[in-house]
């Protein structure tokens, strides 16, 4: 029987809320984005001090991708290096760039702070998470105008054929000032078509992408 | 001296963004890094920032960094043998 690559799990964090398999599993109107970040850790009862000095595209993707993760056994069932992290998003780390620019501004003080400064590269957020899961397998940050279903489907489809990769978590994470937007997938290799399960391919990511609470 | 601990301690949790922790949750004798608050390279450039910031001291080694940086008592005891008048 031909084996299929499925999406087996999703995560979005949009609009107030986490989603997670169609299921709502967090939310709350009304709290600014700083806030919003820390309920959604703490509502989890995640334990991973690091996550109050990230920057909010760390925050964003590393709470994604935790709760994507979420009693999934992934370090059990597949060695690090068989797990690959494919990001994209559209502002890269501008939103942190433009901290970091203020805090350098006056001259006369310059002090630049390294825990700011080393946030300003978007694959950043890459290495957080696989620093946290145990990650060594490709890792890869695209900037791209929109969020790009096919673009994701033919990249992370060649990690498979190519062996590179067993398993892979990918998808979009943005932020920008109080915007924030993310769905990441879990894809895996070799998984059998079956009721209930979605087939990866460019139609079923979009689909997933473009879902509304 | 006790004050200066303390203002530390303080300074330690904003620079770091250590917003889980209350001054009395850091030891002021225990290593500030690998053990106690297992803080990593970065916090190191960050403490040292502070260090310059605030205080207007400079480490100039490696070597003197990790005696200066080992806990908040031998910043402390580094900031009154040096501090400007």
């Amino acid at each position: 029987m031909k084996k299929s690559c499925i999406i087996s799990h999703y995560c979005q964090i949009r609009d107030h809320a986490v989603i997670g398999d169609d299921e709502t599993l967090y939310e709350r109107c009304g709290a600014d984005l700083s806030d919003f970040f820390t309920g959604i850790y703490q509502h989890f009862d995640i334990s991973y001090p690091k996550f109050y000095k990230m920057d909010n595209l760390c925050k964003l993707g590393f709470l994604s991708v935790e709760l994507l993760l979420m009693d999934r056994n992934i370090q059990q069932r597949y060695a690090g290096h068989e797990v690959g992290i494919i990001l994209m998003n559209a502002s890269s780390s501008l939103d942190n760039d433009r901290h970091h620019q203020q805090t350098i501004l006056d001259r006369s003080a310059y002090f630049p702070s390294p825990a700011v400064f080393v946030y300003t590269l978007p694959n950043i957020v890459i290495g957080e998470i696989c620093i946290r899961h145990k990650f060594t397998g490709e890792g890869t940050f695209f900037v791209r105008e929109r969020f790009d279903p096919l673009f994701l489907f033919n990249y992370v489809n060649q990690l498979f054929y190519q062996d590179v990769v067993q398993c892979c978590i990918a998808g979009w994470v943005e932020t920008l000032g109080d915007y924030y937007d993310s769905t990441v997938y879990l894809i895996e290799k070799t998984g059998k078509p079956d009721a209930g399960i979605t087939i990866f391919e460019p139609d079923t990511i979009k689909h997933i992408f473009a879902k509304e609470k | 001296m006790e004050q200066l601990i303390q203002k530390l301690k303080e300074e330690i949790i904003e620079a770091l963004n250590l917003s889980e922790m209350k001054p009395a949750d850091i030891d002021e004798k225990a290593p500030l890094f690998v053990d106690g608050l297992g803080l990593d390279s970065i916090d190191a450039l960050e403490l040292t920032v502070l260090l310059e910031k605030k205080y207007g001291l400079k480490i100039n080694t490696a070597e003197e960094g990790k005696k200066i940086l080992h806990s908040v008592n031998s910043m402390a005891e580094f900031i009154t043998a040096n501090k400007k008048s």
